[in-house]
């Protein structure tokens, strides 16, 4: 099997199904001959040729536009937003339109709509590049929001939002893309959409985490260990819809938990969830659900990045406030 | 150094065929439609007419809910409509109703959309559009990508939008214009200058002196056209229409018009921002009475045939607004349904709330 880092695997997806759908288009700012910013779509344009993988002019909106109106020719556009900072220039075609597309027409129209984009911290990037913004999308009905962890699941997972019938927004976080390889199966494969995965097991407390923060929790999961507490780690992979099921039973299997979310604390996923497990589980806790976040400052510029975002430490500082409570 | 604003604004003149007097000012450009279609054109915009002015009562009544009125843009709306085939698609805004119901939207699905249930969009297999956009521009961008998926399917058809003068103020116009543009795809942009974007007149919109300039920027063909004048907006989209299909890119159209009626139903006073003069102004150029004129001077066109599309209209809206009432009551189960392709478990345990909701 292969060994490829998160970005080879994002683009062995594309390249899957580019040659598996004709229908499968990738477009976006400079993915054509420079293959993206990042080179996800590096070498896709003279595999498939310009007709299906092709530059855009620089204007976010009238990539959300282009999507959706492909979309209703019977194409699956898989669009790059070049950083996810840039998402505000297109919020009312994803949030407004191609969330809503299949639902104002009673079903008449679907939106088949995929719209890759790199985001999170720790990069050194100007300002309006890094932020985690999945919350705004993932307050939306209508659209699935999908972070894979792994280039194994980053793989499987692009190839199942392509084939999903609605619109997802895949996020790719930066510090992963070329941090480590995993093993890929060079074959397609999908894992399935909205269910989440158990990455490490654990009896004496739960680690709810996503994106670049699954590392961070595992990693606090192995230092904890030395002080003989057992950490399970979930990876949520879709924060839109969530897999509240392999939470929940998590939940009542170690009764304490700690949600870990590289974005701001204010509003968010984790929150989501902490509003979930109290609902759900309330009489299997035995201490409040604790979050680690970013403080609710704008993303922080470069010089601070590192003490501004999360990281094991404070995830181990906050699971023994959880045992210890 | 050399400043060519002028020099371009100048270029563009407004295209007429007919003039107020229902008069043919421009025989070379006068378009090749038989009698019959001629009558039909006049048919169309007697019966939209009264279709408006019912659709006010109705609205005052409560039996209608959200209503942009149309009087004063017929000429604009259904002359592009009819250069259109059956296959081509539109992305209509929201007082653009008109277009959809002649392309193939049953009358009383038109009636639903306005009254708020969702079974108003779910549109017939031959009628190819989107239901009117609400937020201003946003058609824009998708008729480009409408435009560059029929230019890819190798189909010859076209996208055709519609916005007005306040919307070409909006980013996502020069989006749209400029992405259908570079991809030459076969799109038309119409831009209905009713003069009023709500209440700001156009002057206040913007310095360009004409709408239709603004396609100068992206490198595309625009025309203005009175917009009252029937045979000239036909005239313009079919030139536009031909030129996308055969591979010539988009094409922006102004056309010059004026609503007589107010914004929407919901509490719009035209006269906080337009004066008697104007609107009488305006009145003089109505599309109705200028087309009537050409057609009785061809004795094309009597009493006894205006009196008979209005007894068919009011007949037909008759039936239709007993068919949207009949209608069965949205529920907030056919919302859940609409969300997703398959329900996720948040939907599916909200679904069974709502589905004992609303059995009681």
């Amino acid at each position: 099997m292969a060994q490829m880092t998160m970005i080879q695997a994002i683009t062995d997806a594309m390249r899957t199904e580019l040659k598996n759908d004709e229908n499968v288009l990738v477009f976006g700012e400079d993915v054509g001959q420079n293959g993206g910013v990042f080179r996800a779509t590096e070498g896709l344009q003279d595999e498939f040729g310009e007709d299906r993988v092709f530059d855009t002019p620089l204007a976010e909106s009238g990539i959300g536009g282009l999507a959706i109106g492909l979309a209703l020719q019977g194409y699956r556009p898989v669009p790059e937003i070049q950083f996810f900072g840039f998402v505000y220039e297109v919020m009312d075609s994803i949030n407004g339109q191609m969330a809503r597309l299949r639902y104002r027409s009673g079903g008449h129209h679907t939106a088949p709509i995929t719209i890759r984009a790199p985001f999170g911290g720790g990069v050194h990037t100007p300002e309006l590049h890094a932020d985690s913004l999945e919350g705004l999308i993932a307050q939306q009905p209508g659209i699935k929001v999908v972070i894979p962890s792994t280039p194994y699941e980053a793989k499987g997972l692009l190839i199942s939002a392509i084939r999903d019938n609605d619109p997802v927004v895949f996020l790719e976080h930066m510090k992963l893309y070329r941090s480590f390889r995993g093993e890929v199966p060079e074959e397609g494969y999908t894992v399935e959409l909205g269910k989440a995965d158990v990455k490490r097991e654990g009896k004496d407390v739960t680690l709810v985490s996503y994106g670049a923060m699954v590392h961070a929790s595992l990693k606090a999961a192995e230092e904890l260990e030395k002080d003989g507490i057992d950490a399970e780690v979930i990876d949520l992979r879709t924060v839109s819809p969530i897999d509240y099921e392999t939470i929940i039973k998590s939940v009542k299997k170690t009764n304490r938990v700690v949600v870990v979310q590289e974005a701001q604390r204010q509003a968010g996923v984790a929150a989501n969830v902490v509003a979930e497990i109290q609902e759900q589980a309330i009489l299997h806790l035995e201490a409040p659900v604790l979050r680690v976040t970013a403080p609710d400052t704008v993303y922080a510029f470069s010089d601070a990045e590192e003490v501004w975002l999360p990281n094991h430490r404070d995830i181990v500082e906050k699971v023994n406030t959880v045992i210890n409570f | 150094m050399k400043y060519v604003l002028e020099n371009i604004e100048s270029q563009f003149e407004m295209f007429q065929i007919l003039n107020e007097d229902g008069k043919i000012v421009n025989e070379d450009d006068m378009p090749d439609l038989s009698d019959e279609e001629l009558k039909e054109l006049m048919r169309r915009m007697v019966y939209t007419r009264i279709l408006d002015q019912r659709s006010i009562a109705l609205n005052r009544q409560g039996r209608l809910g959200f209503y942009a009125p149309t009087a004063g843009q017929e000429a604009s709306q259904l002359g592009s409509q009819f250069a259109l085939e059956q296959e081509d698609f539109i992305l209509p805004g929201y007082r653009d109703v008109p277009q959809l119901i002649w392309q193939g939207l049953p009358l009383y699905q038109a009636f639903l959309f306005s009254k708020g249930h969702f079974h108003g969009n779910q549109y017939p297999e031959n009628l190819h559009a989107l239901s009117p956009q609400i937020i201003i521009g946003a058609q824009y961008v998708q008729a480009a990508g409408v435009a560059l998926g029929i230019k890819k399917r190798g189909k010859k058809n076209v996208a055709i939008t519609y916005t007005g003068d306040g919307g070409t103020s909006q980013g996502d116009f020069y989006e749209g214009i400029n992405f259908a543009g570079a991809y030459k795809a076969p799109a038309i942009f119409v831009v209905q200058n009713n003069r009023f974007a709500i209440s700001v007149p156009v002057e206040k919109q913007s310095n360009a002196k004409t709408l239709a300039q603004k396609s100068v920027a992206a490198g595309i063909e625009g025309i203005q056209v009175d917009g009252m004048d029937v045979l000239a907006v036909y005239a313009a989209t079919k030139s536009a229409r031909d030129r996308a299909v055969n591979g010539d890119g988009p094409t922006l159209i102004e056309t010059l018009t004026y609503r007589f009626g107010p914004h929407t139903m919901s509490g719009d006073d035209p006269t906080r921002y337009r004066t008697e003069e104007l609107d009488n102004e305006w009145a003089k150029k109505d599309p109705l009475v200028r087309f009537r004129k050409f057609l009785e001077d061809k004795k094309l066109w009597s009493e006894e045939d205006e009196n008979k599309v209005i007894d068919e209209a009011k007949e037909d809206i008759k039936q239709a607004i007993k068919k949207a009432e009949e209608q069965p009551k949205q529920k907030v189960t056919d919302l859940i349904s609409n969300m997703y392709e398959e329900l996720p478990s948040n939907l599916q345990e909200q679904m069974e709330i709502y589905k004992e909701k609303e059995s009681k």
